[in-house]
């Protein structure tokens, strides 16, 4: 494979562990109840439009997005609401959810659930992005940003590109891989909707050459249609991050503090692009994704068909079950995913895996002091200097923070990673981003 | 060798005297014409800087003073917690002024979420920074509101006056508290309140923040106030407010009458320095060392607050 | 059921540790004893080892009577500044001098800072300059090069070092032609392999060079500092020996006699007192280099890069504030 690209600045090579690489994608049977948090999506969380006992089906819309940025949330599921109470999410913060008791999995009437491939499409642009916030889509690769919002291109700018990220540059993770291999076709129908929605002639799927089978697979389909070409990409981590993954295909750099429409470019998942397809084309909103469940004591690493709401503890045991020495649950990758503080919270929309660490692995090592190795410099994807900016936000220096462009910062563990001495570098970066963004904010007002 | 010291001693002689010139015109130039009463204030302040009384610095504190009173003839609203009472006096002496009397006060945790009372259902690994543990999850024993036990309020005192009891997790104020604040500010939780430090160093409080129902604040801690509202309902003096299924006892108008703490089923309201009561049925114990300090007949030496062990 | 840990993100962490980079370096140090055992015999090792024992004996004093915290001499900082003392150090020293002189090392130049990490200035420089300055003399009579198993000579034979000849010929008033004559002067290929007297480390350029590419391919360090050092003296060193040939020797004299090569490779490299981003460390190599070549060219010490080093030391919080990295994105102002 010739033409390999990347980005410059910074990267790191953890080790790949996709475990559950060649475990198909399989359906998980459906939950006896389900849990669906309200706040799914970023931006604000839609308003309940179910009371206690009410009837849904599978697909019926539950909460309504009345902001802007805001996302629907649909029944995963046909069943009776048991009530609206709070749940815990993944950081152990009781948070607004709705809680769905199973009985069937009858979908409403207008989605086509039909298994065939429906390719030919003459909607207008307005008509795909009503369908897509209709289906209450957000982008799948755990940033949650509702995908209708970036299917309108804000005034005076124009987009040039539609960059599909297939990346999935975190280790263990396999979902978008498997994602790409069996649904890869429908996937295209997605890309080219979207690329009808931001009247764009090009898309760009990148490919980190790790999985050089869906490189090939989706070279040979995207033959027959126009406009859509793959990308593969040299192995380095943060690869899958939205700025560096423009920079890798396209070789444009966003600037800082922007986004990437400023260079003219939209970034969204393979994950996303399914989903644009079924809502689109079968009108079937966003109730279910593809999880992956793996750890190195896991008897069985899988990728699951999962329905949203899903307790996490299912999908652990239909991939055999919690090891015994698990010391450490993580919410999606291991260099960006979130330990969650039990393993009962619901499947949302933006999980993207299910980690699961052993004990021994789990433990950090005992921080020393920094010797000035200068490698966090130089692991930085954004260019910065983080011992110098945890430093500071250790300190409570957040002016001088601001100054050090903590704010660019995409928080992708590369620092930490690489640090010999162990320190906990992006613990304080995240501390300082927040307090940063605080004084940001107060300045303004 | 005579011109040698001859030039020597000319040039570095018509040096000084011309930069003594230039400094001297400097002086003139940039002359800030100040109160010395600023200088006679700050000479009585304690000089800790640790801007408790809300302006950076004694320096600055003294400034306000001096030109408060220029300006309004009073002192209201500017008060040395540090210095308390006398520090005051004396500065309005040198301001030509009366101040009221202010009411002492101290630091007050309000939180018994101790490895007892909130066992740990996670581990937590990473920095010592309450400020960061909060970004990242509820706490070890599940609580959102409770004390994340890593000590940024030990961190923040000036004063030597909050420590973390290593048996509890909890920080324990002791006597050096001056209520400077800083530990209010540090807690990112909203847990410390300077609170009056009361008759014979006597306080009631309720020691839990959780606004959560009853149900999920037991849950994750047995003396988690629940919201019942017993002790609004026995209260005689109205002290008492309940808010987001929380007790809060108003320390203006609390008289220590101490009815609230019997009725309280979780023990969440505490009571520091009272004389032992009358035998009668022990709640529950909640928590041995703070119990055994609370039924203790207090005294200021071997008071809870000012506990030694930390 | 034992508790799950909860943390901040990353969950998995390189294999990258502090005492693997220490290793690395006193890995790549073995080239450069094996050449000073060899030409030096015992009294290198003998060197080497009083010096390692007594700064990580200075070390662990420190931490554990004097600081009363954490002892930390298993990282090896202590080992590697050991090393890079002896490394500086004629082979017939005194052994209370070496120890000394990692009193100062350790006690002064390390631990007064806080220990690992927190020092300003290279450790095993300041403990050489001490040296230097307080044992002239000693510090400044090499013994000639006497190969491990080659027939005894007399013992006790010292000789000046190469640059020491230079200079002292230049300012007799010699031609460099006349000085490079000397019979004393060591030869081109031996000053390459390090055939010829000089502090324990610095006699051969090459088993310091293989120790370089080992560091540079380890990642410990970077190869734009050393080469940016070298390519300045080269440069600078070039011009002035084609203006004026007979005055000024041809630059490679200067690559390969002296501590050139050590300095540029294991000392201006210590993570703790170079500058951390690659543009300050260029910054700081050319620096490093200019000094040196003046006070090898103007100076009245023979050598200069351990001067030039610490005092570019000095200058490294400034060249951190004004070089930072290419950041991503960066909007430049028109």
């Amino acid at each position: 494979m010739s033409n390999l690209k990347t980005f410059i600045i910074g990267g790191v090579h953890p080790p790949e562990q996709k475990l559950s690489a060649t475990a198909a994608i399989r359906p998980l049977p459906l939950s006896k109840q389900l849990i669906i948090p309200l706040g799914q999506n970023l931006g604000a969380p839609p308003r309940v439009i179910v009371k206690k006992g009410d009837e849904v089906k599978t697909g019926q819309l539950i909460a309504q997005a009345d902001s802007f940025i805001s996302a629907n949330l649909h029944s995963p599921a046909s069943g009776k609401i048991a009530k609206i109470d709070e749940a815990v999410d993944a950081s152990g913060f009781r948070r607004p959810a709705i809680f769905i008791d199973v009985t069937g999995d009858e979908w409403v009437d207008d989605v086509d659930t039909s298994p065939e491939i429906v390719r030919g499409f003459s909607f207008s642009k307005s008509e795909i992005v009503s369908r897509i916030k209709a289906a209450g889509l957000v982008g799948l690769g755990g940033a949650t940003f509702p995908t209708h919002v970036k299917m309108m291109v804000p005034d005076g700018k124009k987009a040039t590109h539609l960059i599909i990220n297939g990346v999935e540059c975190e280790p263990y993770l396999t979902s978008d891989h498997r994602l790409m291999l069996e649904r890869g076709e429908e996937m295209l129908v997605g890309i080219q909707l979207m690329m009808q929605a931001l009247e764009v002639d090009k898309a760009i799927i990148g490919i980190e050459n790790n999985k050089p089978d869906a490189i090939s697979h989706l070279q040979l389909h995207c033959k027959s249609f126009q406009g859509i070409s793959v990308q593969p990409l040299k192995v380095k981590y943060p690869q899958g991050g939205e700025k560096q993954l423009i920079k890798a295909a396209v070789n444009r750099e966003v600037p800082s503090g922007k986004l990437p429409i400023e260079v003219g470019c939209v970034v969204s998942n393979v994950g996303t692009a399914l989903a644009v397809y079924e809502a689109v084309q079968k009108r079937k909103p966003l109730i279910e994704r593809v999880v992956t469940v793996t750890g190195k004591s896991l008897s069985n690493p899988s990728n699951f068909l999962v329905r949203i709401g899903t307790p996490v503890n299912e999908l652990i045991a239909a991939a055999g079950g919690l090891p015994g020495d698990t010391g450490k649950i993580i919410n999606g990758g291991p260099m960006m995913g979130k330990a969650v503080s039990s393993p009962d919270i619901p499947v949302v929309k933006g999980s993207s895996g299910i980690l699961l660490i052993p004990e021994k692995e789990s433990r950090r090592k005992k921080p020393i002091t920094c010797i000035r190795c200068s490698k966090c410099t130089v692991a930085c994807p954004m260019g910065l200097e983080p011992y110098l900016l945890a430093k500071l936000s250790k300190l409570g220096m957040f002016d001088r923070t601001e100054g050090g462009h903590i704010m660019d910062c995409i928080e992708c563990g590369s620092c930490q990673y690489t640090c010999p001495s162990g320190l906990p570098l992006l613990d304080f970066l995240r501390l300082g981003k927040q307090k940063t963004a605080h004084l940001i904010r107060t300045r303004k007002s | 060798m005579n011109d040698i010291l001859l030039f020597t001693i000319l040039t570095l002689g018509i040096l000084g005297t011309v930069l003594a010139v230039i400094l001297y015109f400097v002086a003139q130039k940039f002359k800030v014409i100040e109160d010395p009463r600023i200088d006679l204030v700050e000479e009585v302040l304690p000089k800790a800087n640790c801007g408790g009384c809300g302006y950076p610095g004694c320096r600055n504190f003294a400034e306000v003073s001096v030109n408060a009173a220029n300006e309004k003839q009073s002192l209201e609203g500017l008060n040395c917690p540090v210095g308390g009472n006398d520090v005051m006096k004396q500065v309005a002496a040198i301001l030509g002024l009366e101040v009221a009397d202010q009411e002492p006060m101290i630091a007050v945790v309000r939180c018994n979420g101790s490895h007892v009372n909130s066992p740990a259902r996670v581990k937590y690994d990473g920095p010592a920074s309450c400020a960061f543990a909060h970004q990242l999850f509820a706490g070890e024993g599940g609580c959102q509101f409770g004390c994340l036990g890593l000590g940024d309020c030990v961190v923040s005192c000036d004063f030597d006056a909050i420590h973390m009891n290593p048996e509890t997790g909890l920080p324990v104020v002791n006597d050096l508290c001056v209520a400077c604040g800083a530990c209010v500010k540090a807690c990112p939780r909203g847990i410390i309140e300077l609170r009056h430090k009361g008759k014979k160093d006597r306080r009631i409080f309720v020691s839990c923040v959780n606004k959560e129902k009853g149900g999920p604040a037991r849950k994750n801690c047995q003396v988690a106030c629940i919201g019942c509202s017993k002790c609004q309902q026995v209260c005689p003096y109205d002290a008492i407010v309940m808010a987001n299924n929380l007790a809060y006892i108003d320390f203006a108008k609390c008289k220590l009458c101490r009815k609230c703490v019997e009725v309280c089923p979780t023990d969440a309201i505490h009571e520091i320095n009272f004389p032992l009561r009358k035998p009668k049925a022990e709640p529950a114990p909640a928590d041995p060392e703070r119990v055994d300090s609370l039924h203790v007949a207090g005294n200021k030496e071997n008071d809870i607050q000012s506990d030694s062990k930390a | 059921m034992a508790l799950f840990t909860v943390s901040g993100s990353p969950h998995v962490h390189g294999e990258e540790n502090v005492q693997k980079i220490m290793l690395t370096v006193i890995y790549a140090m073995v080239p450069a004893m094996a050449v000073s055992v060899w030409f030096f015999g015992l009294d290198a090792l003998r060197v080497m080892l009083i010096s390692v024992a007594s700064c990580m004996f200075f070390e662990w004093v420190i931490q554990k009577y004097l600081l009363k915290g954490s002892v930390t001499i298993t990282d090896g900082s202590a080992a590697v500044a050991g090393i890079l003392l002896a490394f500086n150090v004629p082979a017939n020293l005194p052994a209370w001098m070496l120890i000394a002189g990692a009193l100062v090392t350790i006690g002064v130049a390390k631990m007064s800072f806080g220990g690992l990490g927190k020092n300003p200035f290279n450790p095993a420089l300041v403990g050489r300059v001490f040296m230097l300055i307080s044992f002239p003399v000693q510090m400044t009579s090499w013994p000639v090069a006497k190969p491990l198993f080659a027939p005894a000579i007399t013992d006790a034979i010292t000789g000046p070092t190469a640059l020491g000849l230079l200079k002292e010929g230049i300012d007799a008033g010699k031609t460099v032609e006349q000085v490079l004559a000397d019979p004393q002067m060591p030869q081109y290929l031996d000053r390459l392999i390090g055939n010829m007297g000089g502090s324990l480390g610095e006699i051969s350029a090459l088993a310091l060079i293989l120790g370089g590419i080992y560091m540079v391919i380890r990642k410990v360090i970077d190869w734009q500092l050393p080469v940016s050092i070298i390519m300045t003296v080269f440069v600078i060193a070039g011009i002035f020996h084609l203006i004026d040939p007979s005055h000024y020797v041809n630059p490679d004299f200067h690559l390969f006699s002296g501590g050139l090569m050590l300095g540029a490779i294991f000392m201006a490299t210590d993570m703790v007192s170079s500058p951390m981003n690659m543009s300050g460390k260029v910054i700081y190599g050319i620096g490093i280099g200019l000094l040196t070549i003046i006070i090898r060219l103007w100076g009245a010490y023979p050598e200069g890069i351990s001067f030039a080093i610490l005092i570019m030391n000095a200058f490294t919080p400034l060249i951190n504030n004004a070089f930072k990295p290419k950041r991503f994105g960066l909007v430049v102002r028109k």
